[in-house]
């Protein structure tokens, strides 16, 4: 197994090694391949991506400031939103226009920022919804349970496991709707592998997830790659970044700026212009926070007293 | 004041035409609104689509009953695909709007005087119930038990609308507890959610709305057979609004909800009418006349209703629970 892990990993960046580190590099074994993509809001363009492609087998982040369009990004290549123009593969397959349900049957599933649990179903039902080609599904066929029943079964089992993973065992039967922010997360992710995809596209995961939970997301991440998935994911927080991901892709206003693997990314001058400030790399001292602290307090006192 | 009348009449109310018709258009609409959250307002429609369909055949085509309601059946399920088509894929608040309208311009369309030959206009059509009450198994009389009593051709149409309700009943309970009632349930909290998973969202949505829709014109075939006879304004947007009532007082979402509600809500109207036209003919009550008694019946409906909201929001059989969700 542990050997497994290194070769996956080492697999991928082996893969990215001679990639150039440029915005729109071509790779060796894209899965997904984007051209052009551009969505407009009246006068704002929000996306506006020339090239890029993701590698398979790959962790790829997608990182760039708040409003830098990769959450718009996401909607035009998952269906839920309409691109102005453009074009984009996946698996080499056109997939314009292809409606949302159609790009998740495909195996490029997505998970959202603002979570989507099924609130008024269990943690169980949401977790079975995601199951694809459901015999019980149909309307006739519902009516026998004897049809659908095995199926079902088999389903929950698989859901059982994957909620033991994401340690939402014990709320199997718990409505969604009564979970925690940072559980909702999980069961998104969670119902999300339950439809079985060659891509998932998480739309910052571990935001509202406490650290020592983070740490086992980065694994159970890291072990979609080991079972062959694909994964894209958005995230501001750059150590995970920097852990997990075998390559990073960095949008601001729309296009992409940057591209390349996580060492060279943090120390490219456009990207800690854009994105990440000066200071990104080094923690705060006690000393510094300290002062911090000092001078916001004095700043505030300022406030009040010119208030007054 | 006579109590047994009182009470002989509100438990007749409770079991009878009414509450059977309510129940089935309940039942229908709780199949859109309760479990796939769909506001569908013209619930009326569907049932005047099922009345005019076997009226229509019959009456007016001289054609056979069985095809009559085989048409209404099918022009239930037009219906809904009409009015599905161009909304479904739009917010909610949409289909709410087309779906009122489209119940009016059905029952304008039936009492328009240019379609008199076919429809009947304002008075309607009728002759079209021979075959039904040909085959009742009841032979001519009163039966009953006590003062509760109904006469041979009620009690056949109510047998056959219990059969109706209790199939009704026994194939949502089926279908709702199915992998396609789970899809509806998860479209109902957040349709996006449920296509990132893969769901035609569309299609499920047009498969409630027929689902609900042909229930509701069994409603319709009851309604018109019940009277021997249908009118154009007894599809009126209050009848859509009076099966809200019920399936919001019986609980939405749950299988005998609608039922529960059905009954209650004829129960207490009659009981409440009754009584207050006893206490007025008795002089318990001196300071309204009988014929003000039928609106004052209404407003109270009308305050029952509020005071449920605020006190009971989930129904009689709702779950607490939930509702403590949407707070969330
Ligand atoms: N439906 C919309 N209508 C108008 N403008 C929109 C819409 N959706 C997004 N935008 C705009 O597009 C830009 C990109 O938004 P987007 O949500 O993609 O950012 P993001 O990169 O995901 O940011 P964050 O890191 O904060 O999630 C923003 O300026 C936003 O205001
Ligand atoms: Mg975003």
């Amino acid at each position: 197994m542990h050997a497994d892990t290194v070769n996956r990993k080492a697999e991928a960046l082996a893969a990215l090694a001679s990639v150039p580190s440029e915005p729109g590099a071509p790779k060796p074994d894209p899965i997904l391949v984007v051209d052009n993509v551009v969505r407009r809001f009246g006068g704002l363009t929000a996306v506006e991506v020339e090239h890029v492609e993701i590698q398979r087998g790959s962790i790829t982040a997608l990182i760039g400031p708040n409003g830098a369009g990769k959450t718009t990004f996401f909607n035009q290549l998952t269906g839920f939103d309409t691109a102005d123009s453009g074009a984009w593969t996946f698996n080499g397959k056109p997939m314009n226009g292809v409606s949302a349900h159609q790009v998740a049957r495909r195996g490029m599933v997505r998970t959202f920022q603002l979570t989507k649990a099924l609130s008024k179903l269990t943690v169980m039902e949401n977790m079975r919804l995601g199951a694809q080609k459901q015999r019980g599904e149909n309307f006739f066929r519902a009516l026998f349970s004897g049809l659908w029943q095995p199926q079902e079964d088999e389903i929950t089992v698989r859901a059982e496991e994957l909620l033991e993973r994401f340690k939402l065992g014990a709320k199997r039967d718990d409505f969604a709707g009564s979970l925690s922010g940072g559980q909702r997360k999980l069961l998104e992710m969670a119902r999300a592998l339950m439809v079985g995809p060659e891509l998932v596209m998480l739309d910052e995961p571990m935001a509202g997830v406490n650290p020592a939970l983070t740490q086992s997301l980065l694994g159970h991440v890291k072990d979609l790659r080991e079972q062959g998935m694909t994964v894209l994911f958005v995230e501001h927080d750059m150590d995970m970044v920097r852990d997990i991901s075998d390559w990073v892709i960095v949008m601001a206003q729309g296009t992409v700026i940057a591209e390349g693997p996580p060492d060279t990314i943090m120390a490219d001058a456009r990207v800690i212009d854009a994105y990440l400030g000066a200071h990104h790399d080094a923690p705060l001292t006690t000393a510094e926070a300290e002062e911090q602290l000092h001078q916001a307090e004095a700043e505030l006192e300022a406030e009040i007293e010119e208030k007054a | 004041m006579d109590w047994t009348l009182i009470f002989s009449r509100a438990v007749e109310a409770g079991i009878g035409t009414e509450a059977v018709i309510y129940a089935l258009a309940a039942i229908g609409l709780n199949i859109h609104f309760g479990y796939t959250g769909l506001l569908n307002f013209g619930q009326a429609g569907f049932l005047a689509v099922g009345a005019y369909g076997v009226a229509t055949t019959v009456a007016t085509l001289g054609l056979p009953f069985w095809l009559g309601i085989v048409i209404g059946l099918a022009a239930a399920v037009l219906f809904a695909l009409l009015l599905g088509i161009p909304t479904l894929r739009l917010r909610a608040d949409y289909l709410a709007i087309v779906t009122i309208a489209a119940a009016e311009i059905v029952r304008l369309v039936v009492r328009s005087v240019a379609l008199q030959g076919t429809f009947g206009g304002t008075d309607g059509l009728e002759a079209f119930s021979d075959d039904f009450y040909g085959m009742n198994i009841y032979s001519p009389g009163q039966y009953g038990i006590g003062p509760i009593a109904f006469d041979h051709r009620t009690l056949w149409v109510l047998t056959v609308g219990w059969i109706l309700v209790a199939a009704a009943c026994a194939v949502v309970y089926l279908v709702m507890k199915s992998p396609w009632g789970r899809v509806l349930k998860a479209i109902r909290e957040d349709e996006d959610a449920v296509r990132s998973l893969g769901k035609n969202v569309f299609s499920y949505k047009m498969q409630a709305l027929v689902f609900g829709g042909v229930i509701g014109s069994l409603a319709g075939f009851l309604f018109a057979l019940s009277r021997a006879a249908t009118q154009p304004d007894l599809f009126s947007t209050e009848l859509t609004f009076f099966a809200y009532t019920v399936l919001i007082l019986g609980g939405a979402a749950r299988v005998f909800g609608p039922v529960l509600g059905a009954v209650i809500f004829w129960c207490l109207l009659i009981l409440v009418k009754t009584g207050m036209e006893e206490a007025v003919n008795h002089q318990v009550i001196t300071f309204i006349t009988v014929n003000q008694v039928g609106s004052i019946n209404y407003m109270l409906v009308g305050l029952g209703l509020v005071l449920l909201l605020i006190y009971r929001p989930q129904g009689i059989l709702g779950d607490k629970r939930e509702i403590a969700l949407d707070a969330r």
